[in-house]
């Protein structure tokens, strides 16, 4: 099993053949692109040098981190196993909302248990994880769009119980005796502060007091990085956000490889039956209703972990945030189809897309556009800016409208949603045909002599089951 | 008899377990009107206590709400059935109407009160220019401004008709052979586009509309029933001076003792609302039942099997979905901002989940069942607040909802031969 | 084989003591005994008063019959007659409304599917179901049973998945295997989607195979394949019941029936109409009846 060149070999024939096939090198190149236009946007903005070359490309990279992860997650929910979740951001509350239950500080308000950032996070996953087993149980026998109206209702729910003022603080087992009080609260409308978060580790990198850097000194570490950025003009603030982004991307590269296993295994197969004819898959024996399970906690719990990672950096969330509603769900849904259902890839690529282009991008564009263009104020109304057309200045009008893009950016996307679900209902890329096995299943044993002799294939953790584009026949296309 | 139904308990156990705890909230009910509690030592079993009023009130708003959401509700139904995808549009289709309503109704009240000079198009946004009029300056209500009101209404009814038929020749008529959840993903882009188009052009800000409305009280006084439009003329009535240059009038014959009590508060707009309801929804009963059309609406959803084995739906009964179910979407957001006296970008789309409550209620399909599932979420959104705090009372309603589909998909009248 | 002793049962209701063999040693008796006698002895399959109505209309009306291990049975009736709708509630897709229904001893009325299909008993569908966007690889790779990737921890842990990767290796040689003996391994990478009607016929008995079953209901496996390969196909069938596998086959070809099944069944517009080895039924008038206007 084990290769015989050693690990290191094994994993260099593993990382090339994965660009070649194509999969890893589509992702850089389109990453490559989104980069270059991206320094395009930079450069034409309002100016801020080569610090804002940077800054933009960072938060750049951080949207389409978060949107990746998310996307891959809720991939494995739709893609594969044809479960229509849109309840995501229900899912990503409970993860954030434990975490903070969890890490917060026993002297805060409202408290928290005040323990260490690992609990937090694996308790945020495993609620979350719990949670999808509590909608799993009854609903996964529904079909897709009344699953879909109870996920939604779901989310929903847990986003008026955080709101409710009657969670803002409690306190358990009061009653009973022998164990001691626990006060927990939501915070309700007035949120609650997280200042043990993910972004510590990556702080305290740089700073002596990772919680309150103001009120300690920069590390040997950081004092090397800070000059360093700072001579090409980046400010201390965007170094760090660079180092959590890094961070990001690792996360997202673990899940990317999660998914990849999962996939490409018999449990991914029988995801994968159930996804076409769910009766198929039961007349061959398989309990479909653990597998759909099984699959729903792992995604929800995925969920969480990405909410933890988007809503917690900031220090401070409460349930008003965008991440909570509905409409986020939508957004990381929207993401999933551009790319297309049912790759990884896909998933990835919708995020980056979706990320850069529908999310960032017209931000970017009427900034540049209010530089060069100039229109005097804009007018607050529509009605403002229609009046003055009317004698044909249309100034104001075009003011107007470059002021309000945020808004007509989600008339675009709901353009392009309709547009692919007429044209191209499986996404940019389509209903990517990975094969779902841990082997390559067109090899035969004993068949060529090869089978045997193949070290860097059968070594190693990369599955070599994947195949890029398998739409024709043709006898055996083999890897190596 | 009797046997039959413990039969169907057995068989039915989750069905029977919530039947059970409805009639425990009722028996509360009651407990709580009379005033009485149940104890187990220190802890509070059942009753309480619940004035007669605020229980009358409750009911009351419920059956307001209830009703809006009801007829929002018959046109997602009927799309759901006949053609067969959740329309997660239909939230923004009934803020369209509302919009493009209000912005009628607010012109003609400009017009009518001689302040459209300077502001035509700020009130066909419904806004407020730098110099324009306030709601309070319109001062609409039903009762003062019934052009505006009605005015309003009937291009709430009108806009909303185009506006579907428009959207589904260009985005749905192309999608007709496609699966539901695709034309389900596609609504959900159509929700999008047409929230942020309504953002673009009306502003995200939630306005005022209406000046106040005149109000009705109905209360007993001394053991009798009574009417007034204020409620300080009712105090003054309950302590013995009766005003009488205002509007008071007390029923005749009935005689309870000395009870003395606030009963039921109505606005204006609440009636108009209730009784317009009505009036559409007996308008939409008389046609199902005596036109053809209406007859071909029906047999499509009893026997949608009949119908898919006969093919596509004929693009007639299609556009009368559209029209029927539109118009009266329309007219519900038009209503629902009347009552409500403000309108948001929004209004729809936070009400479609509690839309959907009420048609999964009600049966999917079924126009009867799109109104009683609207009463019923209504009433179950606002009658909970007797035991629960107000935060909760929509999750409450989405839990009724969660409940039907685990428990019985098809909804209280799905499945049976209705309309 | 043709079975003179079997009593025809022309009564709609027929009991369990219906049809036994009398090549055994035990002679026919009546009620739930010879049923008993008949399941420890030699059959596979008992069906007893099993009903299914929906929606108003008997689908299925108290049909009983008994399938004999290592037989190759038939079911016939016209079209309506309610046989695919007995397939479903044999295979637990839907519950009966009465009736039972015992496999090699056990009771499988109300039973999950994917329970009954672990138990050895494997049907195939009327219009093949295969799954579409995978090959015909990955087909017949999910069909084993017991495939400790199927666990998740397995399939991801990075020791355990090595020996997942053992166990598919294993089964890929059977499927290979398989391929070549229906002679469809040239189509082996082909998406399930691109396959004509006769292919994915083969391909659907193919992965039903592959589930080692000890009893097989086919639902029409010949329909749109051409001569040629319904003969191989019979012939598969027939080597097949010689290591021991059972067959109930539903099929509208009546030579096909009439020539293969040593035991025929009966059905019309939901019940029993008659059973019995195929010279009997060929001349059974109430069978004809049933089929007046259709080709026998």
């Amino acid at each position: 099993m084990s290769s015989s060149d050693g690990p290191v070999a094994s994993t260099g024939a593993q990382l090339s053949r994965w660009f070649r096939e194509g999969d890893a090198g589509l992702i850089t190149a389109v990453m490559i692109g989104i980069y270059v236009l991206f320094t395009i946007f930079a450069i034409l903005s309002p100016s801020q040098g080569l610090g804002g070359i940077v800054a933009t490309l960072q938060a750049v990279t951080f949207w389409t981190a978060l949107y990746a992860m998310l996307v891959l997650a809720l991939n494995l929910h739709w893609g594969y196993t044809g479960l229509f979740n849109i309840g995501v951001a229900g899912f990503m509350a409970v993860g954030v909302y434990t975490f903070a239950a969890l890490t917060a500080p026993t002297t805060g308000s409202p408290p928290g248990l005040g323990l260490p950032l690992w609990v937090g996070i694996v308790g945020g996953m495993l609620v979350a994880a719990l949670a999808g087993a509590l909608i799993a149980l009854p609903a996964l026998r529904l079909r897709a769009d009344y699953l879909a109206i109870v996920t939604v209702a779901f989310s929903e729910i847990v986003r008026l119980s955080l709101l409710s003022t009657s969670l803002q603080e409690f306190t358990l087992f009061s009653s009973i005796g022998f164990i001691p009080d626990l006060t927990l609260g939501s915070g309700s409308g007035q949120g609650i502060n997280m200042p043990i978060n993910p972004t510590i580790p990556v702080k305290s990198l740089f700073y002596t007091n990772p919680t309150n850097p103001a009120n300690g000194e920069i590390t040997g570490l950081g004092e090397t990085v800070f000059s360093l950025f700072a001579t090409i003009g980046v400010r201390e603030t965007v170094v760090v956000s660079i180092g959590y982004t890094l961070l990001l991307l690792a996360f997202v590269a673990l899940f990317y490889w999660l998914l990849r296993r999962i996939g490409n295994s018999p449990f991914g197969r029988v995801l994968k039956a159930i996804r076409e004819d769910e009766l198929v898959a039961n007349s061959l024996g398989k309990d479909t209703r653990m597998f759909k399970i099984k699959v729903f906690m792992v995604g929800c719990a995925l969920m969480g972990l990405g909410g933890i990672l988007w809503e917690t950096q900031k220090g401070f969330t409460d349930p008003t945030s965008t991440t909570f509603r509905p409409i986020q769900t939508f957004y990381i849904f929207i993401a999933l189809i551009i790319g297309g259902a049912g790759s990884n890839t896909g998933s990835v690529f919708g995020g980056a897309l979706f990320a850069s282009l529908l999310f960032q991008g017209p931000l970017f564009v009427s900034r540049i556009f209010s530089k060069f263009i100039e229109l005097g104020d804009a007018p607050s109304t529509f009605a403002g800016a229609v009046a003055p057309a009317l004698s044909l200045n249309f100034a104001p009008a075009a003011a107007y409208t470059l002021k309000n893009i945020p808004s007509l950016r989600f008339v675009l996307v709901g353009l392009v949603l309709v547009v692919l679900m007429q044209n191209r209902p499986t996404g940019l890329l389509g209903h990517r045909k990975e094969v779902a096995a841990s082997i390559d299943l067109s090899e035969r044993d004993g068949r060529t002599g090869d089978a045997a002799g193949k070290p860097a294939a059968d070594g190693g953790q990369m599955p070599d089951g994947v195949r890029s584009e398998s739409d024709s026949a043709s006898g055996g296309e083999r890897d190596d | 008899m009797v046997a039959d139904w413990r039969v169907s308990i057995v068989e039915r156990p989750k069905t029977a377990l919530f039947g059970l705890f409805l009639v425990g909230l009722a028996v509360d009910l009651v407990l709580k009107l009379f005033g009485v509690q149940l104890t187990l030592g220190s802890a509070n079993l059942l009753g309480g206590s619940l004035g007669l009023g605020r229980l009358i009130t409750l009911v009351w708003d419920g059956i307001v709400i209830g009703l809006g959401i009801g007829l929002a509700g018959i046109g997602l139904s009927m799309t759901y059935s006949i053609l067969s995808f959740a329309n997660f549009a239909h939230g923004d289709y009934i803020t369209s109407g509302a919009f493009a309503g209000w912005a009628v109704a607010w012109l003609v009240a400009g017009f009518g009160s001689g302040q459209l000079d300077g502001n035509v198009l700020y009130l066909a946004t419904v806004g407020f220019g730098p110099t324009g009029p306030s709601p309070a300056d319109l001062a609409i209500n039903t009762i003062k401004t019934p052009i505006a009101v009605f005015g309003g209404l009937l291009v709430a009814v009108l806009a909303t008709i185009a506006l579907t038929l428009v959207i589904d020749r260009f985005i749905f008529k192309p999608m007709r052979n496609q699966g539901g959840i695709t034309t389900l993903i596609a609504s959900i882009g159509v929700a999008l586009a047409l929230r942020y188009l309504i953002v673009f052009v009306f502003g995200a800000s939630n306005r005022g509309l209406t000046g106040g409305s005149p109000k009705l009280i109905l209360a007993a006084v001394d053991g009798q029933f009574a009417l007034a439009n204020k409620r300080s003329t009712i105090i003054l009535a309950q302590n013995g001076n009766a005003p009488t240059d205002v509007f008071y009038w007390l029923f005749p014959v009935v005689d309870i003792g000395s009870y003395s009590t606030e009963l039921l508060s109505v606005t204006g707009a609440e009636l108009t609302i209730v009784a317009t309801s009505l009036a559409l929804m007996y308008g939409l009963h008389v046609t199902l039942q005596r036109t053809k059309l209406g007859k071909a609406m029906r047999a499509m959803a009893d026997n949608e099997d009949l119908a898919r084995v006969t093919g596509i739906p004929t693009e007639r009964v299609v556009r009368a979905t559209w029209i029927i179910g539109g118009g009266l979407s329309g007219a519900a957001g038009y209503l629902i901002a009347l009552e409500r006296g403000t309108l948001a970008f929004n209004l729809g789309w936070l009400l479609l989940l509690l839309i959907f409550a009420a048609v999964i209620l009600g049966g999917i399909g079924s126009i009867y069942g799109a109104m009683v599932g609207g009463i019923l979420i209504g009433l179950t959104n606002s009658v909970s607040l007797v035991w629960i705090p107000s935060s909760f009372s929509t999750a409450a309603a989405f839990v009724i909802m969660i409940l039907v589909l685990v428990i019985r998909p098809d909804g209280l009248f799905g499945g049976v031969t209705t309309a | 084989m043709t079975d003179n002793d079997a009593p025809v049962d022309s009564a709609g209701d027929g009991g369990a003591e219906s049809a036994v063999s009398a090549e055994t040693a035990s002679p026919g008796g009546a009620g739930d005994a010879a049923s008993e006698r008949s399941e420890a002895v030699d059959a596979s399959l008992v069906v007893e008063d099993l009903s299914k109505s929906f929606g108003g209309i008997n689908a299925v009306n108290e049909v009983s019959f008994t399938v004999e291990r290592g037989s190759l049975t038939g079911l016939i009736g016209p079209n309506g007659a309610g046989k695919s709708t007995t397939f479903n509630l044999i295979t637990g897709v839907h519950e009966p409304d009465s009736g039972r229904v015992t496999f090699e001893g056990s009771d499988l009325t109300g039973r999950r599917t994917n329970e009954i299909a672990q138990d050895g008993l494997v049907r195939t569908f009327q219009i093949a179901r295969e799954l579409e966007e995978m090959t015909v690889l990955e087909n017949l790779m999910l069909a084993p049973r017991a495939q400790s990737g199927e666990k998740l921890v397995n399939a991801v842990t990075p020791g355990l998945r090595g020996r997942v990767r053992e166990e598919e290796r294993d089964i890929r040689e059977r499927v290979w295997e398989t391929l070549e003996l229906f002679e469809i391994d040239h189509l082996a990478e082909e998406h399930a989607g691109n396959l004509s009607g006769g292919q994915r016929k083969l391909l659907e008995l193919a992965r039903a195979l592959m589930l080692d079953p000890t009893m097989m209901l086919l639902d029409e496996p010949f329909a749109g394949v051409n001569p040629t390969l319904e003969e191989k196909l019979l012939d598969r069938i027939h080597e097949l019941r010689e290591e021991g596998l059972t067959f109930l086959l539903v099929e509208h070809d009546m030579d096909l029936i009439m020539e293969n099944c040593e035991h025929v069944v009966v059905m019309h517009q939901g019940q029993l109409l008659a059973q019995g080895p195929p010279a009997e039924i060929r001349t059974n008038e109430r069978v004809i009846d049933a089929y007046l206007g259709e080709d026998i």
